[in-house]
C-alpha cells in the first residue's frame, strides 16, 4: 500500500505554481489549498467575532442600546454557524492539507482535483450564508441549532438560502473527509505503520470518518426543513402528524459528534506541542490513541443529553445521563498523559507551548462544566442558560481556537520559512487568555444566577457580569488584530530565517523537509524506521 | 458513605456560601438558588456534589501540572525524563474517575426519578407557550387566562430607554400563575406555535414547551413567595420578553384567589350580551391590543414588514368587518398570525377589531359588538 506514495508523482515534479490569481482557482497543490483553507477560516473569524461584538455590545448594559431583538436573534444565529462551519472546520481542514502529506512523507493529497473542488464550494455557500442578512425579512434568525418549527413554519424567507449554504458545506466536508482517509490510509511512508502516525494524523482520521458519519444526517435534517416548508410534507409540523423533537434527535446525532469534530484535531496539535516544549515524548501514545476512538465512538451515542428538558421518558434520561458522564473518562485519560508528559520534562515556554498550556487548562475547565452539564437533574436548571454559553466557549474558544492559534504558531515558520515575532506572539497570547477568561468565566454564574441564553436584553441583577463580559469580549476581539498583523508580518519576512529543524526538540517528517518545504512536499517517500 | 460525602459536601458549600455572601451584593449571584422545594433542593445538592468533584480534580491536575511548569523547566536546569508510558499508572487513571463517576451516578438517578414523577397531584394546570405569552388553565377549577410581560417592562424595553430602576425588569407580568402551598401541583407543558420552554429556577426544573406534545412536570412548594423565571427555549423576537411568575400563596390565600378569578370570569361573561358604545369598545380595545397584539404589529400599528404587516395599510380595512373579523378570529394558520378566537373573549375580539379599524387616524366609525365575534368562531 505505502508504496503507492513513491510512484504517484508520475507528472512533472520540478513545474511550481501557475502565475497570477488563476494559481489560486485551479490549484491542486495541498499547500496553496491550505492556505486557502486557512485565509477562509480567518475571514470567517473576524467575522463571526464581529457579530460577536455586536451581541457583547448590546448586552452591556440592560436595556436596548444598538439593535432590535429580530437583528439580535440573526447575530447569534450567524455568529454560530459562521464560527462553526467557516471558522473552525474549514481551518482545521487546511491544517490537515497543510500537515497530512509532510507528516506522512507523502507528495501531496490524494485526491487533488476534489481537493480543489471541496475548497471552492465553501466562499460562495458563506456569502450566500452572510447576503440573507441584506434579504428582505433578514437573515435566519433561529439560532445555529435551527430547531423546529421556529426554523420551518416560522422561518424567514432567506432559510432556504441557508439550507442550500448549509448543503454546500455538507458536501465541501465529506469531500474533504475522504481526502483525508484516502490519504492517510494509502500514501504513507514505506514503515510508517498507523501506530506510528503523528496523533494529529490521529485525530483528523478518526475526525474524517466521524464527518462522514454525520455531515449527511445534517443534510437529511435541512432536507426536511426544506420540503417542510416548500412541499407540503410535516416532518417536523405536529399539525400534519410530524414531531418537532424529532427534529432535535435528528439535528444532535449529527450535533454531538460534530463538537468532536471540532476538537479532535486539537487534541492532535496539543499531542504534537507539548512533547516538543517539553523535550521529552509524549505519555501514553497508544492510550491517547484508544481515547480518541473511544470519545469518537462514544460521541455517537450521547445526542439527547441536548435535549433532557424535551420530557424524554425517564429511562432514556438516564440512559443517555450515564453515556455522557463516560465520556469525562478518556477525556481525562487525555489531559492526564499531557500532564504526564509534562512531567519531569525540561520545559520551555515558546508562544506555540504557551497556547497550549492555556488549552489544557481551560479546555479542562470546559470539561467540567460539561460534566455538571451531563449529570441530568442538575441540567434541569443549567439548559438553555449562559451556563452552557460558558461551557461551549470554553471548549470552543480557549479548546479549539486556542489550538487552532497554537498550531498556527508552531507551523508557521515552516510554512513560511520565517520566524513570527516571540514577543508579539507572547502580547498575544497574554491578551487573549486573560481577556478570554474575563470574558466567559462571569457567564457561568449568570447562567447559574438563572439568566437564559439567546436574550437580547436581561434583568437588572445580570447587569455587572454583563458589563465585565462585555469588557473581556472587546479586549479578546481587539487582540485578534494582532495576531493578524503578526501572520502578516511573519510571512512578509518576519523576525529572520526559520530552519528546517524550526524548534530543537521537534520531531515528524515535516521537520525533515526544508522551511518552506518543495512545493511538492516529499518526491521521494522518506524511510521511516 | 454517601452519607460522609453529603456531609463533605455540605460543609465545602457552607464554606463556598460564605466566601459567596461576603464578596456579593445581590448583584453578583455566583451560584444557584437552592429554591423552595424537595426536588430544586436535591438539585442544588447535586449541582454541589459535581462543583466538588470538579473542584478536587482540577487542585490535583492543575497543581501537578503547575509543579511541574515551576520546576521542570529548561531555565531551573531540568533534564528531560525519557519515559513514556507506565501501565499501572494508565489502568489507574481509567479506573479511579470510573468509579467515581458510579458514585455520581447514584444520586444523580435518584433525583432525576424523583423529578419526574408526577403521578398522584393535588391539582392539575395546564401550560401553554405563545409567541409571547403564557396561558394558564386551571382545568379543576375553570379558571384561564394570559400572563404577559408587564406594561412598564415593555416601555422599559423599547429600543433607547433606560430600564434602570424598573422594577422587576423584564420579569414581571400581567397576571401571574397562583398556586398554593404543600400541594402537588401537576403542570401540563404544551405550547400553540413554536417550542418555548417553562423555567422558575426556584422549582428547580425548566420544561418545554412543544406544540403536539403534552409534557408533564411537578412541583410542591414549602414557602409562600414571589418566584420569578423566563421562557428558556429560543421562541423567535420576543423570547427575552415572556418571564414567568409565579405566586405560592397559603391554602386560604389561594381559595379566595380562586373565588376572586371565578367571580371576574362571571362579570366578564355579562358583557358579551350587551351592546357597546364606540368609546367604550375603543378604550378596551386600546388595552387588548397592547397585550396581545403590538408585540408584532406595533403600538403604532405599522408592523415590521415583512415579517408582520402593518394594519394601517392592511387591505383589510377596505373589506367587510367579517372578513377582518375572521382573520383574527382564525389566524392565519401556518404563520405567526394565531387564533385569536381561541384566546380572547367575545368582548376583547369585537373590542381589538373595532380598535384597528378605528385608531391611528382610520377612524372608520365601524362597530362591531361582541355578538358579531361571537357569530364567526
Ligand atoms: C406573534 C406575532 C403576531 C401577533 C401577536 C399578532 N399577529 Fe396579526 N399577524 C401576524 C402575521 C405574521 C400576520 C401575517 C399573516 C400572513 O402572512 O398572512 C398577521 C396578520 C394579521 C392581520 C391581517 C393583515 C393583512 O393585511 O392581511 C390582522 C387583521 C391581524 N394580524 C390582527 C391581529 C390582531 C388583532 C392581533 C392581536 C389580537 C394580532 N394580529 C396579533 C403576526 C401576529
Ligand atoms: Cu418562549
Amino acid at each position: 500500500m505505502t508504496s503507492v506514495a513513491a510512484t504517484t508523482d508520475d507528472h512533472n515534479t520540478h513545474h511550481g505554481p501557475a502565475k497570477g490569481l488563476m494559481r489560486w482557482v485551479v490549484t491542486t497543490n495541498h499547500k496553496d489549498i491550505g492556505s486557502l483553507y486557512l485565509w477562509l477560516a480567518f475571514i470567517m473569524f473576524l467575522a463571526g467575532g464581529a457579530m460577536a461584538m455586536v451581541i457583547r455590545a448590546e448586552l452591556f448594559q440592560p436595556g436596548l442600546q444598538f439593535v432590535r431583538p429580530e437583528f439580535f436573534n440573526q447575530m447569534t444565529t450567524l455568529h454560530g454557524l459562521v464560527m462553526v462551519f467557516g471558522a473552525v472546520m474549514p481551518a482545521w481542514t487546511g491544517f490537515a492539507n497543510w500537515l497530512l502529506p509532510m507528516m506522512i512523507g507523502a507528495p501531496d493529497m490524494a485526491l487533488p482535483m476534489m481537493n480543489n473542488w471541496s475548497f471552492w464550494l465553501l466562499p460562495f455557500a458563506f456569502i450566500m450564508l452572510v447576503s440573507t442578512l441584506f434579504m428582505e425579512g433578514g437573515a435566519p434568525n433561529f439560532g445555529w441549532t435551527f430547531y423546529a418549527p421556529l426554523s420551518t413554519t416560522y422561518g424567514p424567507d432567506s432559510t432556504d438560502f441557508f439550507i442550500f449554504a448549509i448543503h454546500l458545506m455538507g458536501i465541501s466536508s465529506i469531500m474533504g473527509a475522504i481526502n483525508v482517509i484516502v490519504t492517510i490510509l494509502n500514501m504513507r511512508a514505506p514503515g510508517m505503520t498507523l501506530l506510528k502516525m503523528p496523533l494529529f494524523v490521529w485525530t483528523w482520521l478518526i475526525t474524517a470518518f466521524l464527518l462522514i458519519a454525520v455531515m449527511p444526517v445534517l443534510a437529511g435534517a435541512v432536507t426536511m426543513m426544506l420540503t417542510d416548508r416548500n412541499f407540503g410534507t410535516s416532518f417536523f409540523d405536529a399539525a400534519g402528524g410530524g414531531d418537532p423533537v424529532m427534529f432535535q434527535h435528528v439535528f444532535w446525532f449529527f450535533g454531538h459528534p460534530e463538537v468532536y469534530i471540532m476538537i479532535l484535531p486539537a487534541f492532535g496539535v496539543i499531542s504534537q506541542i507539548v512533547p516538543t516544549f517539553a523535550r521529552k515524548p509524549l505519555f501514553g501514545y497508544t492510550s491517547m490513541v484508544y481515547a480518541v476512538g473511544a470519545i469518537a465512538f462514544l460521541s455517537f451515542a450521547v445526542w439527547a443529553h441536548h435535549m433532557f428538558t424535551t420530557g424524554m421518558p425517564l429511562a432514556g434520561e438516564l440512559y443517555f445521563m450515564y453515556a455522557t458522564v463516560l465520556i469525562a473518562v478518556p477525556t481525562g485519560v487525555k489531559i492526564f498523559n499531557w500532564a504526564a508528559t509534562m512531567w519531569k520534562g525540561s520545559m520551555t515556554f515558546e508562544t506555540p507551548m504557551l497556547f497550549a498550556l492555556a488549552f489544557i487548562f481551560l479546555f479542562t475547565i470546559g470539561g467540567f462544566s460539561g460534566l455538571m452539564l451531563g449529570v441530568g437533574p442538575a441540567d434541569m436548571q443549567y439548559h438553555d442558560t449562559y451556563f452552557v454559553v460558558a461551557h461551549f466557549h470554553y471548549v470552543l474558544v480557549t479548546g479549539a481556537v486556542f489550538a487552532l492559534i497554537a498550531a498556527t504558531y508552531y507551523w508557521l515558520p515552516k510554512f513560511t520559512g520565517n520566524m513570527y515575532s516571540e514577543k508579539w506572539g507572547r502580547i498575544h497570547f497574554w491578551l487573549s487568555t486573560i481577556a478570554v477568561n474575563v470574558l466567559f468565566f462571569p457567564q457561568h454564574f449568570l447562567g447559574l444566577a438563572g439568566m437564559p441564553r439567546r436574550i437580547p436584553d436581561y434583568a437588572l441583577q445580570f447587569a455587572d457580569f454583563n458589563m465585565i463580559s462585555s469588557l473581556g469580549a472587546f479586549v479578546f476581539g481587539a487582540s485578534q488584530l494582532i495576531f493578524l498583523c503578526l501572520v502578516i508580518h511573519t510571512i512578509r519576512g518576519g523576525s529572520g530565517k526559520a530552519t528546517d529543524q524550526v524548534w530543537e526538540a521537534a520531531e515528524g517528517l515535516e521537520w525533515t523537509l526544508p522551511s518552506p518545504p518543495p512545493y511538492h512536499s516529499f518526491s521521494t517517500a522518506p524511510e521511516v524506521k | 458513605m454517601l452519607l460522609v460525602i453529603k456531609k463533605l459536601g455540605s460543609l465545602v458549600l457552607c464554606a463556598f456560601g460564605l466566601l459567596a455572601s461576603s464578596v456579593a451584593m445581590a448583584d453578583y449571584q455566583l451560584n444557584m438558588t437552592p429554591g423552595v422545594t424537595q426536588v430544586s433542593r436535591d438539585v442544588y445538592w447535586l449541582h454541589s456534589l459535581v462543583l466538588v468533584f470538579c473542584v478536587v480534580i482540577a487542585l490535583g491536575v492543575f497543581g501537578a501540572m503547575i509543579y511541574s511548569l515551576i520546576y521542570h523547566r529548561k531555565s531551573k536546569g531540568a533534564v528531560a525524563a525519557q519515559f513514556h508510558e507506565n501501565t499501572a499508572v494508565e489502568i489507574a487513571w481509567t479506573v479511579i474517575p470510573f468509579i467515581a463517576l458510579i458514585g455520581l451516578a447514584i444520586p444523580a438517578t435518584k433525583t432525576l426519578i424523583e423529578l419526574e414523577d408526577s403521578s398522584d397531584p393535588d391539582m392539575s394546570i395546564k401550560v401553554t407557550g405563545y409567541q409571547w405569552k403564557w396561558q394558564y388553565e386551571y382545568l379543576d377549577e375553570g379558571i384561564s387566562f394570559f400572563s404577559n410581560l408587564s406594561e412598564t417592562s415593555r416601555a422599559a424595553a423599547a429600543l433607547g430607554q433606560d430600564p434602570t430602576g424598573v422594577e422587576n425588569y423584564l420579569l414581571d407580568v400581567d397576571n401571574p400563575i397562583v398556586v398554593p402551598i404543600n400541594k402537588k401541583v401537576r403542570f401540563l407543558v404544551t405550547a400553540n406555535d413554536v417550542i418555548h420552554s417553562w423555567w422558575v429556577p426556584a422549582l428547580g426544573w425548566k420544561q418545554d414547551a412543544i406544540p403536539g406534545f403534552i409534557n408533564t412536570a411537578w412541583t410542591k412548594i414549602d414557602e409562600p413567595g414571589t418566584y420569578r423565571g423566563q421562557c428558556a427555549e429560543l421562541c423567535g423576537k420576543d423570547h427575552g420578553y415572556m418571564p414567568v411568575v409565579l405566586i405560592a400563596k397559603t391554602e386560604e390565600d389561594y381559595a379566595a384567589w380562586v373565588a376572586e378569578q371565578q367571580a371576574a370570569a362571571a362579570a366578564e361573561a355579562s358583557g358579551a350580551t350587551k351592546t357597546w358604545a364606540l368609546a367604550d369598545l375603543m378604550a378596551k380595545g386600546e388595552r387588548v391590543y397592547a397585550t396581545n397584539c403590538a408585540a408584532c404589529h406595533q403600538p403604532n400599528g405599522q408592523g415590521i414588514p415583512p415579517a408582520f404587516p402593518s394594519l394601517v395599510t392592511s387591505p383589510l380595512l377596505g373589506q367587510p368587518v367579517a372578513e377582518h373579523i375572521n382573520v383574527v378570529v382564525n389566524g392565519r394558520p401556518g404563520t405567526a398570525m394565531q387564533a385569536f378566537g381561541a384566546q380572547l373573549s367575545d368582548v376583547d375580539l369585537a373590542a381589538v377589531v373595532t380598535y384597528e379599524r378605528n385608531a391611528w387616524g382610520i377612524d372608520s366609525g365601524e362597530i362591531v359588538q361582541p355578538a358579531e365575534a361571537k357569530a364567526a368562531r
